[in-house]
Formats: C-alpha cells, structure tokens, sequence
C-alpha cells in the first residue's frame, strides 16, 4: 500500500476472513517425523527440500547447545542470569528462517535461535547477561535489535517501526527485495501486557506491516497459561481485527509455513498477523527460577515427547534423507560452538568505569559532563589501584541472581 | 515539517480538530494523516509507537492531551525512550519530543491541571524544558525538535492565550551546540540587585509582576527563567546569586522533591559564602492538585512569592 496517496485518516477496517481457525494447531510434521498435509499452509513450506529441512535441523541443534553452553556457565558464575530456550527451537528457527534479509526482528529476551537465523554471532547475547553492557550487538548489523526486558514494550517499537516501513513506501510495491515486514516475538505472559494490546491496535487500524509472533511456552514464569487466558491466545488477534493463526510451535515446518505467510501478506500490504506457537519451554524461566516448584515432570515428560528436533532428526533419517555422517558433523559444529562460546565468555571484560557516563544522551549534556569529570578527579585521587577496578574486573564470582 | 519530512506529528485529536488546545491547528490539512496521526486513545501506544519511529529514521512529536493523562505513557518514557541510547550505546539515538500542556489555573478538572516535570527531571536521558513566553515557545520547540534526544516539552496551559510578537520569518538557530546547550540556558530576564527569583514556565509571568510590585516598595529583583529543568542552568543562577546574595525558586509543581529542592541544594554548595539567607521555595503543597475552587491558594501567586522575598530580606 502506498500510504502517501492515503488521504483516509482512518482506514476502512480489515476484515478477519484471512483468520485460519484460532482453535487449530497447524502441523506439516507429526511427532514422530511424518510430514503431514495441510490445505493451506502446506505450500509454504513445499519448496522446503531435504537441504533446506538439513539446514533448520542444524540451525535447532546448534540453538540447543548454545544455550545448553550458556546454561552451564551461569551455573558457573560467569553470568549473572540466563533465560534458556531448551524446547523452543523449532518456534524461533522456524519462524526466523522464514524471514527475508530486509525484515526487521524486534527479539523479546528468549530469542537466540532467531539471533541465529539472522546471521549474529549468538555469543555476543552473553555481554548482556554477563553485566558487561546493556545491549550488546548493533540491531541495524542484522536487523535484529536489542533484547528487550520489560515485557511486551517492544511490542509497541515493533509496530511504530512498521508504522515508518509504511512511510519510507517500503510496503506493496510488489519488488522482492524492497518490500519489509517487521516481526515481534513476544511470550504468553506479555499478552497481558497493555502496551500488546495497544501495540495491537495500533497495528490493526494502521494495517502495518507487522508479524506478531507469541512464543506460548506456556508458563509465564510460575503462572501457567490459564492465568493469562480463557481462549487460546490466538483470539485476542482476531478481538482487534487482526488475522490470526495458532501452530504446533515444536514442528519447525509449520511454524516456517504459517510465518512465512504473513510476512508475505505484511510487505504486500496486507497488513499485521497475530502467530500463536504453541511451544513448551523445557527449561526454568531463567537460571533464577526453579519449575519443580510449580509445575510436574509428568507435564514436562509429555512435552519431552513433543520434541522439537527429534521430530525433524526422524523425519530426516527416515528414507535416507540425511546419513549419519551429516549427524556427526553437525554434532561436531555444535561443540565448537559450545567451546568457542566459553571461550568468547570467559575472555569478557569491563571496559573503563568512565565508560558508564557514555551515551546517557546523543548530544552533549552538562550535568554528564559534570558528573564524569567529578568522577575521573575522584578516581585519580588515588594512587593505588582502586576498589572500583577490582569491582570491574572480569566477572567470576556468582552474583545475586535476580528474577526478570 | 515543511523543513524536514521526516517530522511528523502524533496524538488524540490532533487532526481535523486541531488539538483540544488547537495548538495544531490547519496541520492535518497541509500535511494530510500520515504526518499528522489521530492516534487510538492510547498513551502509552503513542510513546511506544514513536520509539519505534525514531528507530526507524522518523522524528515524531507525540502530544500529550493532558498533563494528568502522562502516566499510561510513564513507563514507555521512563524505561524505553529515555534508556535506549545508553543501552544500545550510542547506536540507537531517539530523537523524540513530547509536548505536555501542564499547570493549573485555568479552572479545570480533576487531572488536568498536574505539573509533573520532576518526575523526568529525574530520569537520566531525558531533557526536560518548559517555555515562558511566545517567542521562546516558538524557538524552543523547533530546537527541541532538532535535539537528537528525547525531549520532554512542557507547555504552560494557562499562558496559551498569551499574546506577543513572534518573528516567524527570524532564523532559528539549530546548530548542534544550540540545541544542545544554548536551548537549555537560563536567561535573565528582568535584572535586579537584591534579590534573585527562579522560575520556569507558567511562573516566570509571576515573577516579573512580583518584581514589578517590589518595586513599588523600593526592592530591586532579579528574575531568572530558567527555561530548562533538566538540565539546570545553575551557573547563571549562580552569578545572580552571588550580586544577590538570596534566592527565591518558585514553581507550581508541588515544593517537595520538586525542582527548586535541586536548585537550592546546588546553590547551597556553590554560594555558601555568598548567601544572605537560606534559599527559599515557593510552590504547591504536598497534595494532589486541589479542586479549581482552591487553586489560586495552591498556586505560587504574586502574594506568596512576595512574602518570600520579605523572608528572605528579614535575614
């Protein structure tokens, strides 16, 4: 759509006709490695050959390990605080691998399997959590910004950034590499939020080119579900007018096909879709919480069952459609990646405390500049080395775990 | 906006209407709804959305229909706009403005007549500044535009309907250095000799008549606008005090933890030889803003802020 030509202030509303049934799992491989038919989304995926399913199975088992990698080193005091991804990988691979270069990813604080996809070095995802800065990785490198920890704000981002798409005419205009669509990954929790809600509105009377993809993993930290919702979370799209899909979020096939459909229907101008993957996070919330607490092993048995990359490993040996060499060798990419990434965390460090006073604001402001140099006086009031830099040596010991 | 098409406008009612204030009045017509966007009723989705405009290469200026209708978009300003540019280190500049009508005396309802500037003066990476006059006004908020920071605008409700001489045509000076430092200047604009009076906003027109009335008694003083709560321009308040010797702050915004607090507790440390008596606050009480039927009592009015200068001159 060309919105300059907009004269409408408001918009006619969309219709949800384009909503497939929100009370549906869509599914292209069965738990136990079968691909299965679907009247709509099957042809989203069909192009999918046993390369491109050889690559999403690498991409997941890479994930898998990072994380697994990240996990242990939390463990090991060298971060503060880690959210895992166990269970989660066939949802953010599949998702992230629909994704054109020119699509803009605003991650929510979970995403490192779409960190992947999009060509970051997931190590960099450590320097937050290990305390030494706040963001980590320039967001305009992959289009993949910042991870964002006050839960569902980014949502809004998301959208107001769709809402620029629109206006630099990037939406509609029919060329494969111009068109962009934003996508925003968001949990179950977070549909709860005011700002998803707002975020959701504005997007439907706007009609911009945005994905919204939640991740229901079903505990919003202790809080299952139930506590969030009546309905699958699906419906609250179609409750402001936005088409609206919910999908097996362990099958990587579907959560590629249904993705890549609304991005397709985002830069073409038709405007936002709401994704439901309905996804199991196998591991605690983050490295603070503790799930025996609250929620069973039969429950977390049955998921187990539900695996996201040992469907895709059966489906790929079944028929021969990947040896064992293949097998070994990405077993054998994920543990380099698994010691690179301890290396990479290990090697971190601080840079100078004066740098905390940098980029407080883009223009020079005189309160800063006070405070810096105030602070730089101090500092070289002494002649020994000082606590502060022993405060900002690398990180080894275990902090006080802290909640998100 | 006829300067940069990347400016665009955002707010409840600001369209065909004009604003409830109608201080956008006729811009919908030129410049049609993609620049000038009717929001849904929605703060926090207004703030959040043009975060992500700013990401995106825009600057939006976000109105805000009332002073008391802020805090839906509190956390968005507090937690997002005012941290992305540290935490992205320096990648991710917002050059976002939002315009807030605030402050009393117009006789208004319950929520419409706050004066929550503190709130933000407390926030590190947040500019916050308030006009005084039209043509202050009128510079200010393109230069608050300009600033690649996001900018809190706070307009003083109750001298909208203020009238004087604005050279439109006059160039505003855009420069990075006076957007970043010359838009937060105080600037003296009555000067005097016995007594320094610092305000900002809807307070300076106090002050003036307040210096005016002195006068009449015989008491020189001097009234300083501040311009900018944050940052503050201490230093020429500073200077002022130290031909004074004593200060009266005054703001509309309740006196506890309230902007003149900073001002008193700098000038504490940088005047302590020079002050004739301790610097004295005038503002609103610990409360929410009262009813219309008391608020010329709650506001610093020309009577309270003589009596502080009376204060001060009894040391």
């Amino acid at each position: 759509m060309d919105v300059s030509s907009t004269t409408d202030t408001h918009p006619t509303p969309v219709t949800t006709s384009t909503s497939a049934d929100p009370d549906t799992l869509v599914q292209l491989l069965d738990p136990q490695g079968r691909r299965l038919d679907h009247p709509r989304y099957a042809g989203w995926a069909a192009h999918l050959d046993d390369d491109a399913v050889r690559g999403l199975y690498r991409d997941m088992v890479l994930t898998r390990r990072f994380d697994a990698e990240a996990t242990s080193l939390q463990r090991q005091g060298e971060l503060g605080l880690w959210p895992p991804s166990l269970g989660q990988e066939a949802a953010q691979v599949g998702s992230g691998r629909a994704l054109a270069a020119q699509d803009f990813v605003f991650p929510s604080y979970r995403e490192h399997g779409v960190a992947l996809t999009r060509g970051l070095d997931v190590r960099a995802l450590l320097r937050v959590f290990r305390g030494i800065e706040h963001g980590g990785w320039d967001p305009k490198a992959h289009n993949f910004h910042l991870y964002s920890f006050v839960i569902g704000s980014h949502a809004l981002h998301a959208t107001g950034y769709a809402m620029g798409v629109q206006r630099d005419g990037d939406v509609g205009t029919g060329e494969p590499d111009r068109d962009r669509a934003v996508v925003v990954y968001v949990g179950d929790g977070a549909t709860s939020q005011g700002d998803v809600h707002e975020a959701m509105v504005f997007a439907a009377v706007t009609n911009a080119p945005v994905v919204f993809v939640c991740q229901n993993n079903q505990w919003a930290i202790s809080v299952p579900t139930a506590g969030q919702a009546r309905v699958p979370l699906s419906r609250r799209g179609d409750g402001v007018g936005i088409p609206s899909v919910r999908v097996d979020g362990n099958d990587v096939l579907a959560t590629y096909a249904v993705t890549a459909e609304a991005l397709d229907r985002a830069r073409s101008g038709g405007g936002p879709t709401f994704i439901e993957a309905y996804t199991y996070r196998m591991g605690a919330h983050t490295t603070s919480d503790d799930p025996t607490r609250y929620r069973t092993r039969e429950e977390e048995e049955s998921w187990r069952q539900r695996d996201p990359i040992d469907r895709v490993r059966a489906y790929l040996g079944r028929a021969g459609r990947a040896d064992a060499e293949f097998f070994a060798a990405v077993e054998a990419e994920a543990e380099e990646l698994g010691r690179s990434t301890r290396e990479y965390c290990r090697a971190l460090t601080a840079s100078p405390a004066t740098a905390m006073f940098e980029s407080v604001y883009a223009a020079r402001h005189p309160l800063v500049e006070e405070e810096r140099a105030a602070f730089e006086a101090y500092q070289a009031s002494f002649a020994e080395p000082t606590r502060d830099d022993e405060l900002h040596a690398p990180v080894s010991d275990a902090r006080a775990a802290v909640a998100l | 906006m006829r300067r940069d098409p990347k400016v665009l406008l955002m707010g409840e009612d600001i369209g065909p209407l004009g604003g409830v204030f109608r201080v956008t009045d006729g811009l919908h017509r030129e410049f049609g709804p993609q620049r000038v966007v009717d929001t849904p009723l929605a703060e926090s989705g207004i703030i959040g959305t043009a975060v992500g405009l700013a990401m995106a290469g825009y600057r939006p200026v976000c109105e805000i229909q009332f002073d008391g209708f802020i805090f839906p978009g509190f956390d968005q300003i507090t937690t997002q706009l005012a941290k992305l540019t540290y935490r992205s280190g320096g990648r991710v500049p917002m050059p976002v403005v939002i315009r807030v009508p605030y402050g009393g005396g117009i006789g208004a309802i319950e929520h419409h007549s706050e004066s929550p500037e503190a709130l933000f003066a407390h926030t590190a990476g947040l500019r916050v500044i308030s006009p005084a006059a039209p043509a202050d006004a009128f510079t200010m908020i393109q230069q608050a535009i300009a600033s690649p920071d996001p900018v809190l605008f706070f307009e003083p409700k109750a001298r909208y309907w203020d009238k004087a001489e604005v050279d439109v045509e006059a160039p505003v000076d855009l420069s990075e250095e006076a957007v970043s430092t010359g838009l937060h200047a105080a600037r003296v604009v009555r000067p005097g000799t016995d007594v320094t009076l610092a305000g900002y906003g809807p307070t300076v027109k106090t002050l003036l008549a307040a210096a005016d009335a002195a006068e009449q008694e015989g008491h020189s003083l001097e009234v300083i606008d501040l311009r900018s709560i944050s940052p503050l321009d201490v230093a020429t308040v500073a200077a002022s005090v130290r031909r004074t010797g004593r200060l009266v702050v005054a703001h509309e915004a309740p006196v506890f933890f309230g902007a003149g607090a900073e001002l008193a507790a700098r000038i504490g440390e940088q005047c302590f030889y020079d002050l004739e008596a301790p610097v004295l606050r005038v503002g609103g009480f610990h409360m929410p803003y009262p009813a219309s039927v008391h608020e010329e009592e709650y506001l610093p009015g020309l009577d309270r802020v003589l009596d502080a200068v009376d204060r001060s001159l009894a040391h």
